[in-house]
């Protein structure tokens, strides 16, 4: 090494410490710049004409009403959380089960098939989703169950079940396999069969990585809006079965906000649907963050 | 009917993992009620020979086993024979103490839930623990910390456990590979009369480094080179008079 660079190589250090506390930095710096951003958007209504009561119980959603303008979101947050939840009731067991087939049961050629196919399924892009779901989906269903049309809650579900399939599957197939081998030879050293081994150890053995899998895939079921927009059928009411159509809030934004005139009180109460939708995400995050310390300290 | 007197016999047994022999033609017998000592360097297959008695390792996918291996007079490798009744019968002690990440109690109580179908009555299980503790040495130190985790307590504290969650099955074999490996001096003198006040009771087989382990420990003592099992008799005889060359320059420590 020459002399002269050398010298330069502090300084080559240093700026590569100042780059990465930068990126650092940064990140956090735009996590709080986009909500102080969205709740920004969404303050002046907040604060003046908003009335939270109407919100959250009245089904009315007329932003556009010539002769009387309501915003009740109880149907857009009652889309939301049904499509997420009968998704996560599809798509957590089959994940869950996945994982647990990939890990233990798998010969190991056909498992680097599955993780490649996997893998795949995670980088489809939800339009993609989303027009499965308007086409093949759709007339699937319309003659499976005879429902008069396709595109509704059940459609919706299917389609974030596939899509949140993949992330469950990955980590928890990680998690699974961060559990020590020695429990394994353990448990069978002890006459345990395989699913005693599974369900007696290494589900309780891995069970805050599963369950980070989980929350990761309700994330993406509540967040999610291309292919729900496209799949649901876009009918704000309360559904009272599988098979009728709902709008959730996500697709709401997405659908509205192109047309709602900059700063209207439309405009801003999409906003405050984000901000909804921003704690929703945050109160998953925090408890399950709760759930799993609190396992962990048991 | 000669067999009676020993709880392990193989005949001809040899195993592959993969290409690669790890044991040769092995025809070992281990004598009922005693602690037989498996030594030899690194690599010779005491380990193998050992997981061959449960067979645990068939978890292996790449193993190939012939020969005859008669537990108690049974052949192991017989159509009839439960892997889950085997492994019940056979108990295994780790070289790496390894409780499973659950209370002091569900670790010793494990056996027993997954060996009976029914639910089992609550003061059984208390006792059962308190048993089996006790034999171990253990109840004193832990009955107040039966409901801490296993993988908390030192690590001899949790060999003994491994130990004693082998109990309440009343297994007829106990296997230890190199059970003392992880441990300090003081430890590895409560395993080891842990293991002369086991012995009798049950047959055990203990693999060892430790030349003077095998002295205080065996009744009887196994050499074993390459996988093949070169010399097999009493303790004392195997370290006074070794009928083998390569037993005699093994126990010099001129190599292994
Ligand atoms: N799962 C396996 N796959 C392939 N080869 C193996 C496997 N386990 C052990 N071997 C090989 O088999 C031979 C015997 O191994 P084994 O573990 O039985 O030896 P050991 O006598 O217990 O040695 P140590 O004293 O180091 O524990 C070694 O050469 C080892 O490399
Ligand atoms: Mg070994």
């Amino acid at each position: 090494m020459t002399p002269g660079r050398r010298h330069l190589e502090p300084l080559k250090e240093w700026l590569i410490e100042r780059f990465i506390w930068l990126c650092g930095v940064s990140a956090i710096f735009f996590v709080f710049a986009i909500f102080i951003f969205v709740f920004r958007e969404g303050a002046d209504y907040f604060f003046s004409g908003f009335k939270a009561g109407e919100f959250f119980t009245s089904i009315e959603w007329y932003p556009t009403s010539r002769t009387h303008v309501r915003y009740g979101a109880l149907a857009l947050i009652t889309g939301t959380f049904s499509v997420s939840f009968l998704a996560m009731f599809l798509a957590v067991p089959f994940g869950l089960g996945a994982a647990v087939f990939i890990s233990e049961f798998c010969p190991p050629r056909l498992k680097e098939g599955l993780k490649i196919v996997i893998e795949l399924l995670a980088a489809i892009p939800s339009v993609v989703w989303g027009f499965i779901g308007l086409t093949i989906m759709n007339s699937l269903i319309v003659r499976l169950f005879n429902a008069p049309i396709g595109l509704n809650m059940f459609n919706g579900a299917i389609i974030l079940a596939l899509m949140s399939v993949p992330i469950i599957v990955s980590i928890g197939e990680d998690a699974l396999k961060a559990v020590p081998d020695s429990y394994r030879e353990a448990a069978v050293a002890l006459g345990c069969t395989r699913w005693q081994m599974i369900f007696r150890v290494l589900l309780p053995a891995a069970r805050n990585g599963l369950l980070a899998a989980v929350m990761l895939g309700i994330g993406r079921a509540v967040g999610e809006t291309m292919a729900v927009l496209m799949a649901t059928g876009h009918s704000i009411r309360i559904p009272h079965g599988v098979l009728e159509p709902v709008r959730t809030l996500t697709a709401t934004i997405a659908a509205e906000l192109g047309e709602a005139p900059v700063h209207s009180d439309h405009y801003q109460v999409l906003f405050i649907i984000g901000i909804l939708l921003f704690t929703i995400t945050f109160v998953i995050n925090i408890t399950a963050d709760f759930i799993v310390r609190g396992i962990g300290r048991k | 009917m000669s067999d009676l007197a020993y709880s392990i016999v193989t005949r001809d047994l040899s195993l592959w993992y993969g290409e690669f022999q790890a044991l040769r033609s092995v025809s070992f017998k281990a004598r009922n009620g005693l602690i037989t000592a498996l030594i030899g360097p690194s690599g010779c297959g005491k380990t193998t020979l050992l997981r061959c008695f449960n067979r645990v390792n068939e978890r292996y996918g790449n193993v190939t086993t012939t020969g005859e291996i008669r537990l108690l007079g049974k052949n192991i490798y017989d159509e009839d024979v439960s892997l889950i009744e085997l492994r019940k019968s056979v108990g295994m002690v780790f070289q790496r103490p390894n409780p499973l990440p659950l209370t002091v109690y569900e670790n010793i109580v494990f056996g027993l839930h997954i060996h009976s179908p029914a639910r089992l009555n609550a003061s059984a299980l208390d006792e059962a623990v308190e048993q089996a503790l006790t034999d171990v040495g253990l109840w004193m130190d832990l009955k107040d910390k039966q409901k801490s985790k296993a993988t908390s307590l030192s690590l001899d504290q949790q060999q003994k456990l491994c130990i004693a969650r082998l109990l309440p099955l009343k297994p007829e074999i106990i296997l230890m590979d190199e059970p003392c490996s992880a441990l300090d001096v003081e430890a590895t003198r409560q395993v080891e009369e842990l293991m002369l006040e086991l012995a009798g009771r049950y047959t055990i087989i203990i693999v060892t480094h430790n030349m003077a382990q095998a002295k205080r420990v065996s009744h009887e003592c196994a050499f074993m080179l390459m996988g093949e099992l070169i010399e097999h008799s009493r303790t004392e005889d195997l370290f006074i008079r070794p009928l083998d060359k390569r037993t005699a320059e093994y126990i010099e420590g001129r190599f292994g």
